[in-house]
């Protein structure tokens, strides 16, 4: 009961916290409106252009969502990623991180959910790192950078990524 | 019959709730997104690839941490990141500083950590972040001394 009580309490906190957030940036672009009325207007419709590639993104992972609460019952999550998943864990959320689209901070709601069904922390950031890799863009990285160079970047890249989820589950303990 | 209705009806009305669930939760983190979104609003008209690249001096590890900083503040999308790599190259900047620069584009991001923080933990957020900009220099170094070895 009083862990309940504790939970909702964070979780107004962090109500509150997001509003405030968002607060700040609107005062801060009200204030460039003020002073420089043309800078302001082209940020948000740079914001705007941003936003509207964002949406189907944001959908997707809404949809994600559903699907995960619906067909993931907690017990099947910490099979897969939970404390006793094992390499297997480590190999689903590197793949999931190289799979996924869009911007990170799209995923979040998302690993918040997982989180709370008992999904390791490491393997949230070990998701959050891959997202580094993303297939479709790989041909450009390539044009830009040359494939040697891209190919032994994507090596180091899982490499780091398991090394950071090792760290933080290391501090965690 | 009337048993299995009894069920589907059951198996609806779960998968409403898993969606409507999907979606608060979602609702709840969407002050913040709108938050970061308006942010890179403002960074992509007030921060260009000239002023970032004017950073660089040619000091090799300052270089390195300068590129790893650049692309931990820099957010958006990472074929930006490509082309503002390929513009340091160009200009003399060495593939150390890009590569870190590269790297922390995509794995550290201090313009959604606001969002990273409210929604997922200040502990986790900054550990992530701050393990990450570390990560992004070592990989650098890493990645470029295997391809000056194999070149």
């Amino acid at each position: 009961m009083k862990d309940k009580i504790r939970k909702e309490k964070e979780k107004e906190k962090g109500r509150w916290i997001s509003l405030y957030f968002l607060g700040l940036v609107i005062i801060l672009y009200l204030f460039i409106f003020c002073f420089n009325f043309e800078n302001a207007y082209n940020s948000l419709k740079a914001s705007g252009d941003i936003l509207v590639k964002l949406i189907p993104v944001l959908f997707l992972v809404v949809f994600l969502m559903g699907l995960l609460n619906y067909f993931l019952k907690p017990k099947a999550i910490s099979k897969y990623l939970g404390k006793g998943s094992g390499a297997r864990g480590w190999i689903v959320a590197v793949l999931a991180g190289i799979i996924s689209h869009g911007p990170i901070y799209a995923w979040y709601p998302l690993l918040k959910e997982l989180r709370k069904q008992g999904m390791r922390q490491g393997l949230a950031a070990v998701f959050l790192y891959n997202r580094a890799i993303k297939i479709p863009l790989l041909p450009v990285m390539i044009y830009y950078f040359g494939a040697a160079f891209v190919v032994i970047l994507l090596a180091f890249t899982v490499i780091a990524s398991l090394i950071e989820g090792k760290i933080i589950e290391m501090l965690e303990n | 019959m009337n048993n299995l209705k009894h069920i589907d009806d059951k198996k609806q009305k779960n998968l409403m709730t898993s969606f409507y669930k999907s979606f608060k939760s979602f609702g709840a983190s969407l002050p913040v997104l709108i938050g970061v979104v308006l942010l890179l609003g403002l960074f992509r008209v007030n921060v260009s690839p000239q002023l970032i690249s004017s950073i660089f001096k040619g000091d090799f590890f300052r270089d390195v941490i300068i590129g790893s900083i650049f692309g931990s503040i820099s957010a958006g999308n990472p074929i930006t990141s490509y082309i503002i790599g390929a513009e340091l190259l160009k200009e003399g900047v060495s593939l150390f500083a890009v590569t870190a620069f590269l790297v922390a584009w995509v794995t550290v991001g201090i313009i959604q950590l606001p969002a990273e923080a409210a929604i997922l933990g200040k502990q986790f957020a900054l550990k992530r972040n701050l393990i990450s900009f570390v990560l992004a220099i070592l990989v650098s170094l890493a990645t470029v001394t295997v391809l000056m070895m194999i070149k």
